[in-house]
């Protein structure tokens, strides 16, 4: 099975912006991707050159072992995209714009734009200007999924819905991904990734940083520990990868990388535990350093 | 002696609190409408007082002046486009005559946008939602906008006044003139107040207060150019100004009309504010089907829903200006006078020996003008769609951009040559009626409506050249559209050199019927087009979107 997205070396500037330096990311057929980063970038425009509405100014995109500029019209057949801010046609309804959308894009399911239009909740006689923000989300959310297509691409998809249609988009991405489908979502909800996504993809600056599993990714950070120990510790303070220690007497709490985990814990017996919590890192920590680094590199 | 005080602050304050913050915004407003209402004013309020010259120069003799007034009467279609000639023996009574009923229609129009911008297009964009969560009270942002319309109004009013008193004229007829302008601005204020509380969208709410003008129009031109129902004029926002009689023997308790009505009008717009919901008009929206009809499959289907409203609006304008002035034109022998400075005037405008086919021309010509201008609105509508991302999940299908580009092009080219035929086919319809023969009265103007279509292309084909190479200037192709008119209605008057003159694609088709039929002109206006035309969408091809 070969890629449905590669992209490598992918430069794209703004007049005196380079919004993408460099940027990498391969996602195989029938995965769900998750396209994460930080506000600025670079997601909507990596996006955008996907799609054909940018000209790279270096690199190479495939999409669809297509280009995305010569062949946009062809390979469009073949993808569905939800914008994550989805501005309508004042004067046409929400069904109708359903429908065009997915006539243009060369037909769509009948059968599951009704259930997605029942599911979401969705009024389609309402005309564009008249719908609430979450609304115009969920109308490109149903023109999208209501089409047979072999890609979506999600660019903050579900911003602006609540949390019972949340979970009812997440339900029908998990279908999707069942039907073979190949998906990149970038998205700010980690509830949302982590329930989706195979893999995660982290960009900053316009170039990721980051790509794997999320337990690989997990494997690349710190796991905080708490211990009741049988007398004072030693040693732990010299050991590289720990960090925060706080010692009252017998207790300690660090925060040690995870490659350095057996180390800290053989410190720790040499001692004797009497009481061990040790806590992995949450999503939010996760992605909160890798967001931060950008702005002390920024500060270099 | 607080209590007492604070009792009788109680209701002053809460009244004071719902305007709180209207100078905020109205000064907001002001810095926002910083360039369009300096013009409005600007054109509405120099207008009367430049046309004193005019008058001299074209009607030097009484002879003249009555020949004037005899072409006046005899044609009621002047009293239809114009209003009631009272007095053609002096300036004022021509000015009053000729300016003054379109003024007010002018004025009327400026308000009604002005009211609107500053209302319920604010609520549109959300921008208005983000203010009211302010220090705003629920009356501020209508009262804003109707002291800007109204300020602007009054101000054009005295600027007419001190201006037409400057150019000598009569004290007594420049205030009437300036005060029913003015007071003309003030009734349609006090109408888009109420309009803006009926509609749903900005939109809606431009519509119904240019209906109400529009109707205002057609009451004082039905009122005038019959002899049986003048009550109707007086019916009219757009008569009043006329039933002044300025500079000719003011009726000044007509200005009790306007003042009433303004008051009243306004008072329904007030009550009307705290009964509907912000966002949202008292006209519920109607829902829209909940599938597309089958025909919705195409990019030009699309495009034909967005852009039918607007062409519909242009080919019914087009009409009424060609039937009115085709049923005009035979009479306008006697208006132009028998002297031979007024012909020679005419001629240079671009007509020939026979003054009513130089007249002919001329309008045709007009109509290709404005059509342009329609040309450059729908061209300009690809951008507003790009602007508004709502391009990108149309491009994000297997639409191409030249597809799409080209379903909006057809109606910026075709809607554009459609408007000049139907402007033209009433011009020699109404014509052919009154000089008795319409068959050829409308076959002497199809070659006429036909050669001057690849002008108006030219203009279309670099609005398309702008979009496509330089998508950030895309308003520059309104300067372009102005700039031809501008050379074409008034080079021709100052005597501006011919090398300025030719800067204007119009200045270049033969001027039929009358002048002999050259193809070389039009060729060269079709390969200038195209050429445009073919640069801007290969620029387009090219170019990011967004």
């Amino acid at each position: 099975m070969g890629n449905a997205i590669s992209i490598v070396g992918l430069r794209k500037s703004f007049g005196r912006t380079q919004a993408l330096d460099g940027l990498d990311l391969r996602v195989p057929v029938g995965e769900v991707r998750g396209f994460l980063g930080p506000n600025g970038a670079g997601k909507s425009t990596t996006v955008r050159v996907l799609l054909g509405l940018l000209h790279a100014d270096a690199g190479e995109v495939r999409l669809l072992d297509g280009d995305p500029w010569q062949d946009a019209a062809s390979l469009h057949r073949r993808l569905a995209y939800v914008p994550g801010d989805v501005s309508l046609w004042p004067n046409l309804s929400g069904g109708e714009v359903i429908d065009l959308l997915g006539r243009l894009r060369g037909g769509l399911d009948q059968r599951r734009r009704k259930d997605l239009i029942d599911r979401f909740d969705l009024d389609p006689r309402k005309k564009g200007r008249t719908y609430s923000k979450g609304n115009r989300q969920k109308v490109a959310i149903v023109a999208a999924l209501a089409s047979n297509v072999d890609l979506l691409l999600l660019d903050e998809p579900t911003s602006g819905l609540d949390p019972l249609m949340e979970a009812n988009f997440q339900e029908a991405i998990q279908e999707e991904r069942a039907q073979g489908r190949t998906v990149l979502l970038s998205s700010h909800i980690l509830a949302e990734v982590e329930a989706l996504c195979d893999k995660v993809s982290i960009i900053r600056n316009g170039r990721t940083v980051e790509s794997g599993t999320l337990a690989e990714l997990r494997h690349l950070t710190r796991t905080s520990i708490v211990a009741e120990l049988a007398g004072p510790p030693n040693g732990l303070a010299k050991l590289a990868d720990v960090h925060d220690l706080k010692v009252d007497g017998n207790r300690v709490r660090f925060d040690v990388e995870t490659r350095s985990l057996d180390d800290a814990l053989r410190q720790l017996t040499s001692v004797g535990v009497r009481s061990l919590v040790s806590q992995p890192p949450t999503l939010e920590e996760l992605f909160l350093r890798h967001y931060a680094e950008k702005s002390e590199e920024a500060g270099k | 002696m607080t209590a007492t005080l604070s009792g009788i602050d109680k209701p002053v304050a809460a009244r004071a609190h719902s305007l709180v913050g209207t100078w905020h915004l109205t000064r907001l407003a002001l810095r926002r409408d910083r360039v369009i209402l300096p013009i409005w004013i600007v054109l509405l309020s120099i207008v009367p007082a430049s046309t004193v010259s005019t008058y001299a120069q074209f009607y030097p003799t009484a002879a003249s002046r009555a020949s004037l007034a005899a072409g006046a009467a005899a044609n009621p279609s002047f009293a239809l486009l114009y209003g009631p000639a009272l007095d053609l023996g002096t300036a004022g009574g021509f000015i009053a005559w000729r300016m003054g009923g379109l003024l007010a229609l002018l004025i009327g129009l400026m308000t009604v946008f002005t009211v609107t911008r500053h209302t319920r297009a604010e609520e549109d964009s959300g921008r208005a939602e983000l203010l009211a969560s302010t220090v705003v009270g629920r009356y501020a942002a209508l009262t804003s906008a109707v002291a800007l319309s109204a300020g602007a109004s009054l101000l054009i009013g005295v600027i007419q006044v001190v201006t037409l008193i400057g150019a000598k004229l009569p004290a007594a007829g420049a205030l009437a003139f300036g005060a029913g302008i003015a007071l003309a601005g003030l009734v349609f204020t006090a109408v888009a107040a109420v309009a803006v509380q009926l509609a749903g969208y900005s939109r809606t709410a431009n519509g119904i207060g240019t209906a109400v003008v529009g109707v205002a129009f057609l009451l004082r031109g039905a009122g005038d150019s019959t002899s049986d129902a003048h009550w109707l004029s007086w019916l009219s926002p757009l008569g009043w100004p006329q039933q002044l009689r300025p500079f000719a023997g003011e009726r000044w308790w007509v200005l009790v009309l306007p003042v009433a009505a303004t008051l009243v009008i306004g008072a329904v717009g007030y009550a009307l504010l705290p009964r509907r919901d912000f966002g949202v008009g008292l006209i519920p929206p109607r829902p829209g089907p909940a599938e597309a009809a089958p025909s919705l499959r195409s990019p030009f289907a699309l495009a034909w829903r967005l852009q039918r409203g607007p062409l519909l609006g242009w080919v019914i304008g087009l009409a009424v200006g060609g039937a009115v002035f085709g049923s005009i034109a035979s009479g306008i022998t006697g208006l132009v006078g028998q002297t031979e400075q007024t012909k020679e005037i005419f001629e240079r405008l671009g007509g020939t020996d026979a003054i009513v086919d130089a007249f002919l021309s001329t309008m045709v010509g007009l109509f290709a003008m404005l059509a342009s201008l329609y040309g450059i609105q729908a061209t300009l509508r690809m951008r507003t769609e790009e602007t508004a991302v709502r391009l990108e999940p149309l491009l994000a299908t297997r639409v191409g951009r030249l597809r799409w580009a080209g379903s909006h092009l057809v109606f910026a080219f075709l809607g554009t040559a459609l408007l000049v035929l139907v402007g033209g086919v009433l011009l020699g319809l109404t014509n052919g009626l009154r000089a008795g023969d319409v068959g050829a009265s409308v076959g002497h103007l199809l070659p006429a409506v036909l050669v001057q279509v690849p002008a108006a292309w030219v203009v279309i084909g670099l609005s398309t050249l702008i979009f496509g190479l330089l998508p950030k200037f895309t308003g520059a192709s309104w300067a372009v559209g102005a700039l031809a008119l501008l050379i074409s209605l008034f080079g021709p008057v100052v005597n501006a050199p011919q090398a300025v003159l030719d800067v204007s694609p119009f200045q270049h088709p033969p001027k039929l019927p009358g002048q002999e039929f050259t193809a070389t002109p039009l060729v060269w206006l079709l390969v200038v087009a195209a050429a445009a035309l073919a640069a801007g969408l290969a620029g387009w091809r090219r170019r990011d979107v967004g």
